[in-house]
């Protein structure tokens, strides 16, 4: 099989003895119901810089709790389209909305760098995620929460510069879950690992996500990545969504199996067509 | 097989226990190799005085009270001139570096200002002056001004823009976002201008004192020149050296305690 992780990297996931037990429980997920995740709608969204037209009338709906990817050649507005839905970019027409009022500690964004602040301990880099909490009396609970969570709990007190890169993005996981955020938006966070540790951060995303409840949306290069982890994978090109995909496989997916490479396949030539044909 | 590997292993030089005493192997080899210079009448004392002339010197103006009194002077005029033009060239580095519009108005001027040498203006601070405490505290809090305030401006320019990118959308306020962020990614930074700062404030010193003073470690070695007590003039030059070195280390030691989560200051 290609469940080749019997061997880890220094800093893959710690696997906890009943694996198994946890992939019983993600495989239950389906049947839950309601999910404390924010919905998001966007219509008619539209986004340029300068002349550049990046996004030309985005309509999406995500219903809560749902785990969207969104993939695409390099270019095409996905990033740009993370960064509105995160609010760090200005819409220029068309709305995006959460379903009611959402507060800022809601959203969080990753990145594909941690952006950790070096001269911050670990521990303080994950209380920044805190927001407007930071001082109240039990940041230092919640952000020992969110630590452990990420299974890096005895590095509280380390300088990010002594982690390795696997941990920094484990410590930037943190703090954005440190909020209970109710969605969690990823810009490439896995695109600078190699390859053993991306795949044990996809797991640990997978669990996180099926933990917390919130809704998540992926941006990503990695079609594999994207079928893995994602219920729906949109594709984006020339400013528009091009394709939506939803991925019907149960959880746990087992990396590397037949129906998650047949759907990688066919993602992969939709995009490859529009490399071939502009 | 690469070339290293094929070297005999040698056992690397370790001194025990001694590791913070190698630095001064070649000082104080130098002191020996003088003196034996001296000794032998390679170089004549009137050239050169031994050090150990140098040190009687030194020990007769300690007793009088001379070398410590004038010592105290020079500390004291270099101190409070870092002090006062350190603080005015942080508080512009800081201005420039968050304000556009401070920038705008002011960094224009500062930068004309900074290419004349600071020392030209002696005979002008002089005439303004005359040759009392403030002449010194002059020339000194202007010569530390610059290096402060273009590393500090420096440092907060170069703030990654990404991590307070971050601080904003996790919600930090500008004073949150100054404190946690830009301050003390610009510390590094500022350091650099510190130790630059320290170099320039003995430098300026020593020039303001041996040309207008009535005290301090210039003055005592131009009063000795006058008297052609050579070992006095060796006595106040090793004085500077010490001195300077000093200063040097308590710049980092202080970069040490403030700066131990950079990779370059942590111990191995």
């Amino acid at each position: 099989m290609q469940e080749a992780l019997r061997f880890r990297s220094a800093d893959a996931e710690p696997l906890d003895r009943a694996d198994f037990l946890e992939q019983a429980r993600l495989a239950r997920r389906g049947s839950e119901g309601l999910s404390r995740g924010l919905p998001l709608t966007i219509r008619g969204l539209r986004k340029s810089f300068g002349d550049n037209e990046v996004l030309r009338g985005i309509d999406l709906h995500v219903p809560a709790g749902q785990f969207v990817a969104i993939v695409g050649r390099s270019g095409c507005g996905k990033s740009t389209l993370l960064r509105l839905i995160a609010g760090l970019e200005t819409v220029d027409a068309g709305t995006i909305s959460f379903g009611g009022e959402t507060r800022p500690e809601d959203i969080r964004v990753m990145f594909q760098e941690p952006r950790l602040l070096p001269w911050a301990r670990v521990m303080s880099n994950v209380e920044v995620g805190l927001g407007r909490d930071r001082a109240s009396s039990d940041a230092q609970a919640r952000a020992d929460k969110a630590l452990t969570e990420v299974g890096l709990d005895d590095k509280r007190g380390q300088w990010p510069a002594v982690l390795s890169g696997g941990q920094k993005q484990r410590v930037a996981l943190a703090r954005a879950l440190v909020s209970d955020p109710r969605m969690l938006a990823f810009d490439e966070p896995l695109g600078a690992l190699d390859a053993l540790t991306r795949i044990s951060m996809q797991r640990l995303l997978e669990r996180v996500w099926h933990d917390q409840a919130f809704t998540a949306i992926l941006v990503t290069h990695d079609v594999s990545e994207a079928v893995a982890l994602a219920d729906r994978v949109l594709v984006i090109e020339n400013g528009r969504i091009a394709h939506d995909v939803n991925v019907d496989i149960p959880r746990p997916r087992r990396r590397g199996s037949a129906d998650l490479a047949a759907l990688e396949g066919s993602i992969l030539r939709h995009l490859l067509q529009t490399a071939d044909h502009p | 097989m690469s070339l290293i590997e094929s070297l005999p292993r040698v056992r690397s030089l370790r001194l025990p226990r001694a590791d913070g005493l190698v630095q001064w192997i070649v000082p104080l080899a130098i002191i020996l190799v003088w003196q034996a210079a001296c000794e032998t009448g390679f170089v004549p004392a009137r050239v050169l005085p031994a050090p150990s002339d140098v040190a009687l010197a030194g020990w007769k103006l300690l007793l009088s009270g001379e070398l410590a009194r004038n010592i105290w002077v020079s500390f004291w005029r270099a101190g409070v001139g870092f002090v006062i033009g350190g603080g005015i060239g942080f508080a512009f580095g800081l201005m420039n570096g968050l304000s556009q519009l401070s920038n705008k108005l002011s960094d224009t001027t500062l930068q004309m200002v900074r290419n004349i040498p600071h020392l030209a203006l002696i005979p002008l601070v002089i005439l303004w002056f005359g040759i009392d405490e403030s002449a010194k505290l002059f020339l000194v809090a202007l010569g530390v001004f610059f290096p402060i305030y273009l590393n500090t401006l420096h440092g907060i320019r170069t703030v990654d823009p990404q991590l307070i990118e971050m601080g904003r959308i996790y919600g930090m306020s500008d004073g949150e976002l100054f404190r946690r962020v830009i301050f003390p990614g610009a510390l590094p930074s500022i350091f650099v201008g510190v130790r630059f700062a320290l170099g320039i404030m003995w430098l300026t010193l020593i020039v303001a004192e041996t040309i207008a003073a009535s005290s301090g470690l210039g003055y005592m070695a131009m009063q000795a020149r006058e008297f052609m007590q050579i070992d006095v003039v060796v006595l106040s030059i090793l004085i500077y050296a010490v001195l300077g070195k000093l200063a040097d280390s308590a710049s980092r030691v202080l970069e040490q305690l403030t700066l131990s989560w950079h990779p370059a200051f942590q111990k191995h």
